[in-house]
């Protein structure tokens, strides 16, 4: 499977990582070659076989609810980059 | 053209859980920002999820109760997206196993027929968080103490044909799960919220016509005038030669009209996956039935017995239905009074006219159910009557008395039905008004009822209201006719 | 004092023939001495050592100690440890001090172990060299042109140059195997779910895995011992009891039925690597351990789908460094869009960003069946052949990578050809066996590594096999030269 610029362009938006013009050549390169190698998969006959998600394919084990956590508001933001009266601040959102 | 309406709508209710659907944070309402947000909120790298057992009691509550599949084994998969008010940059959410599958409501609608709707399902997934737009230098600023609520997201098909079908499935989506006491239903709060997918086709074409998503629609009104305003964009664009272009769109009450959202539309491509955080929810049948014997009679169920135990009509029965409490209520009236007709009439009527005007729930009502059945016996007894009732009540809800005995004793509100004792106020009424005796007497059988109503009215003021309405028009009409 | 292996600094602490206050602080002579050159950890934090030495030296004193206590390790730089940065080799965290404590690292702390510091990583542990780390790569201290492996290959270089007595690693595709067999120790894989996930900064969910790296087996059971167990913070946990791993060390072998998968030993395998297995195989019998041939016939798609499956998951755990509540944020944001695609893309390198991107890929519309699904199935072959073994064989034996290890630089430019280097590991992470590397030999001066695979949960035999072998064989006590 080989990609193009416009597939690069478009994987780099959905994932939201900035990437230059000069880089696209060889990322898109790169890519493509890891793409070759997955592709490995392809040639093999997987019909009926059931998708493993967790080795152990044990189940989900419930928690009591039960409020457990207090305010730590000003040890967690001591580590952002932006906040202000309590809230964290990115660009303008626009909806 | 003719044009059919197809409407479905996707609910997110709010389970009210103490704790978050995968961490201990506070689900509380109204906590400064961010003070509820744990590291796990926050999506602090290194941070896991563990699955709150009540989020998952509640939806199974939900399934049962709409008789729906429950997905005995059902998994969590992440939604992936950009976005500040989602920490992780993915919602934890479900997708191909939800917890509850394929179910029904039956809604009433206000012409009293019952139409069935039904619900594809509905699964568990996380709040996000809030965008507070006010101004920080040009900035947004982001509260994620909502992010981790655990959220029920039911999704109905796209059975309703009208706005007003839409907004008696949400009112009854509402009444359940308060019935159920997995939602608060607090719309202004946002702990019931409404996205309303809306698409139009020429009668009697079988495809479904282009939809579109109003999102967040927070109030039955709106969500009527959201659904019209939509309609009729879709028919204005169609019959100008335009076509419709599947987007979400946003509801503006103050404009009455909807916008395309810009934020939304690329995010189109969510790469779900199941997470590999948490392991497939694996349901016993014991446990079902565990939760099976917990519901509570439902709506429906009690609008049925409501019409059948005490004969009221669909429409009274659906009312007293709707909400819990009140149904509670009202029982309590009936059970006190044993008039179930009488105990619908004032429970509809004076108590929530009361209510109303007071901003009040049925639980903050000033009449207890005890007080106002043991008024009502008042009135069967003819102790009182009617009118003097609407004084009794209105003393009872102002704190007059403790019970509407207390006040008819201490008012002397005691209907008087001594014939002696009427007859002997009537004489003296008619004396005083003897002119208009001659008058009535004089006058043609056809404009004596008018004059009739007269002597009643000053009888009855004469006797304070207290004298029997009854017997004082038998006793007038016999000393007027004779 | 750094000769010694961690059980003997444990008897000698115990003893009180030397105190944890004096073999920290000659641990950190020793980093001062010879890190500049190794480059094995990101931060060193000596005063936090110090403190904890001088404590565990007042539990010894009082007679409480266990067997970690005053012991001087270093923790892979992805556990979070509570206000010490931990950065994950990532630029994208380097100003990130955790506001937490990973469960792993509190249980070393419990135990009373002593902190030297955090060890240098593959950015987010994608790699398997040590190179890509944001802090620069880390050297081996048997040759230092040479990479130490990865991406626990801090941890390996400063166990091998004797900078900690042993120290965590994390393995998601061999991560810790790879990187012990490329310096001559011992690493131990346990089985998904034994050692708590809380805190371990996520690359790929269903396929990390914590583990001890030590010199020898004895030291990686005394390791695990603290590490495993249950965790109600993390789901995927296991609630199982925990074994006794250094009561079983000494359990004969007698009996002991060895497979060997004959599609590991086909072509690729560096010729010296083979030969040291074949005379391993020897020393096993000799053991009185049955060996014979086994197949693993879907062996080789597990790095097809293992390079679908890990960045699937990592492309998505990796969503939530965005610049917004901690960690890297771009300058002067020209508004959302702007915020989260230069953070990120200036935040992450060039390998976390392929993998971010692949996975984003795999998983998008239209490709998800094909990707995604596909090698969740292949998934399920892979687990379905080791249980099959499993049915004839206690064990399997297997290199843990195709060569020794290879030059700095040599494979950075080429991905696909660093991503065949975890040919022979990664299909343990994928059926969610345990597996541990050991030392098997040397050629050209350089360590040959293998591997030992178990079925879910016998860490404890594991350990036992490897400790008989390190009883009749001295791979493990030889040191690199110049520390």
């Amino acid at each position: 499977m080989s990609l193009d610029r416009t597939d690069v362009e478009k994987i780099a938006h959905l994932a939201r990582i900035a990437i230059s013009d000069d880089e696209i050549p060889a990322t898109t390169a790169k890519l493509s070659g890891i793409l070759d190698l997955i592709d490995k998969m392809q040639a093999v006959d997987t019909d009926g076989v059931a998708p493993l998600a967790h080795p152990l394919e044990t189940t989900q084990r419930l928690r009591p609810d039960a409020v457990t956590e207090s305010n730590h508001r000003d040890d967690y933001q001591t580590i952002a980059p932006a906040t202000e009266s309590g809230l964290y601040l990115v660009p303008k959102v626009i909806e | 053209m003719q044009w059919e309406i197809v409407i479905g709508l996707e609910i997110h209710a709010q389970l009210t859980t103490a704790s978050k659907i995968f961490s201990g944070s506070a689900t509380a309402f109204g906590a400064e920002p961010n003070t509820q947000a744990s590291l796990i909120d926050l999506g602090m790298p290194g941070t896991l999820p563990v699955l709150n057992a009540q989020a998952v009691r509640k939806a199974v509550k939900f399934g049962l109760a709409i008789d729906a599949e429950i997905g005995m084994t059902n998994v969590f998969a992440r939604k992936n997206y950009f976005y500040p008010d989602l920490p992780k940059g993915y919602q934890t959410s479900q997708m191909d196993h939800p917890i509850v599958g394929k179910g029904y409501l039956d809604i009433t609608l206000e012409d009293g027929t019952v139409k069935r709707v039904g619900v594809t399902r509905a699964h568990l997934e996380e709040d996000a968080g809030k965008s507070l737009h006010e101004d920080f230098q040009g900035m947004s600023g982001i509260d994620l103490n909502r992010a981790g609520t655990p959220l029920l997201e039911i999704v109905s098909e796209p059975d309703m044909r009208s706005a007003k079908e839409a907004v008696a499935y949400a009112k009854t989506i509402h009444s359940l799960v308060r019935y159920l006491g997995i939602c608060d239903g607090n719309m202004a709060e946002g702990s019931l919220r409404c996205d309303c997918n809306v698409s139009i086709r020429p009668k009697g074409q079988a495809e479904f016509g282009t939809r579109c998503e109003i999102k967040n629609v927070n109030s039955f009104r709106f969500i009527e005038k959201a659904i019209n305003t939509e309609v009729q964009r879709q028919i204005e664009l169609i019959e100008d030669g335009g076509k419709v272009v599947q987007e979400t769109r946003l509801y503006d009450p103050n404009k009455d009209e909807t916008r395309s959202m810009r934020s939304k539309e690329e995010a189109n491509d969510y790469r779900y996956f199941p997470c590999p955080d948490l392991l497939p929810v694996v349901l016993e049948p014991a446990f079902l039935e565990e939760v099976r014997a917990e519901l509570p009679e439902l709506p429906q169920q009690k609008r049925e017995r409501f019409e059948s135990e005490f004969g009221l009509s669909t429409y009274d029965a659906s009312v007293l239905s709707a909400q819990r409490e009140l149904a509670d209520y009202f029982e309590e009236v009936q059970r006190v009074c044993g008039d179930a007709k009488l105990a619908a009439n004032w429970v509809m009527g004076e108590l929530s006219s009361l209510l109303n005007k007071a901003d009040l729930d049925i639980e903050q009502s000033p009449v207890s159910a005890a007080q106002l059945g043991g008024m009502i016996l008042r009135i069967k007894d003819n102790t009182i009557s009617g009118k003097i009732a609407k004084m009794v009540f209105e003393a009872l809800a102002n704190g007059e008395g403790d019970s509407a005995d207390v006040i008819i004793a201490a008012k002397g509100l005691k209907q008087v039905t001594d014939s002696g004792a009427i007859e002997a106020m009537l004489d003296e009424v008619l004396a005083t008004n003897a002119e208009q005796v001659e008058q009535y007497r004089a006058a043609e059988e056809a404009k004596r009822g008018k004059m009739f109503g007269f002597f009643v009215g000053q009888a009855m003021k004469a006797s304070k209201g207290k004298a029997n309405p009854q017997q004082v028009n038998e006793l007038l009409r016999k000393k007027l006719d004779s | 004092m750094h000769e010694k292996t961690l059980a003997e600094l444990s008897q000698a602490l115990q003893s009180k023939t030397l105190s944890s206050v004096e073999l920290t602080q000659h641990y950190l002579t020793r980093i001062e001495q010879f890190d500049g050159e190794l480059n094995s950890y990101i931060t060193v934090s000596p005063e936090l050592a110090l403190r904890q030495a001088a404590a565990a030296d007042e539990v010894i004193a009082k007679g409480e100690a266990s067997a970690l206590t005053g012991i001087p390790l270093a923790h892979k730089d992805l556990f979070c440890t509570q206000g010490l940065r931990t950065s994950c080799g990532s630029k994208m965290l380097d100003n990130f001090i955790s506001p937490y404590e990973s469960t792993v690292t509190q249980r070393f702390i419990d135990a009373g172990a002593v902190t030297l510091g955090k060890t240098n990583l593959d950015e987010f542990a994608m790699g398997s060299s040590t190179e890509s780390s944001f802090y620069g790569p880390t050297r081996n201290p048997w040759d230092t042109e040479r990479v130490p492996g990865g991406s626990s290959g801090g941890s390996a270089a400063a166990i091998a140059a004797r900078l900690c007595a042993a120290a965590t690693g994390t393995d998601t595709g061999g991560s810790i195997r790879q990187p012990a067999g490329f310096t001559a120790l011992t690493g131990l894989k346990p089985t998904y779910g034994r050692v708590s996930r809380w805190g371990m900064i996520a690359y790929a969910s269903s396929l990390d895995q914590g583990g001890p790296m030590a010199r020898t087996a004895e030291d990686c059971a005394l390791m695990l011992q603290v590490m495993a167990g249950f965790d109600e913070k993390d789901s995927t946990s296991v609630d199982q009891p925990v074994d006794n791993y250094s009561a079983s060390l000494n359990d004969s072998l007698k009996g002991l039925r060895i497979g060997l998968p004959k599609e590991y030993f086909a072509s690729g395998l560096d010729a010296a690597t083979a030969d040291a297995i074949d005379a391993a195989v020897k020393q096993f019998q000799a053991l009185g351990a049955e060996v014979k041939e086994i197949s693993l016939p879907n062996a080789e798609l597990a790095i097809p789908a293992y390079y679908v499956i890990a960045p699937a998951e990592a492309s998505s755990n990796l969503s939530r460094f965005d610049g917004v509540r901690f960690g890297y944020r771009c300058d002067n944001p020209a508004d959302l869009t702007d915020l989260y695609k230069r953070s990120r893309g200036e935040g992450f390198g060039a390998e976390v960003k392929r993998r971010i991107m692949v996975g984003a890929y795999a998983l998008s519309a239209g490709y998800y069946d094909a990707y995604y699904l596909q090698a969740q199935k292949i998934r399920r072959l892979i687990k379905n052949d080791f249980m099959a073994a499993y049915e004839q064989v206690d064990v399997i034996l297997c290199p843990t990578s195709p060569t020794p290890a290879f030059k700095i630089g040599e494979k950075i430019d080429d991905p696909v050809s660093l991503y065949l280097t975890d040919i022979y590991t990664i299909t343990a992470n994928l059926a969610g066996v345990p597996g541990i590397a050991l030392p098997a030999g040397f050629a050209n001066g350089l360590p040959l590594g293998m591997q030992l695979l178990g079925p879910y949960f016998s860490e404890a035999r594991l350990l036992n096999i490897a400790h008989q072998y390190q009883q009749v064989t001295d791979w493990h006590q030889r040191a690199p030269a110049g520390y």
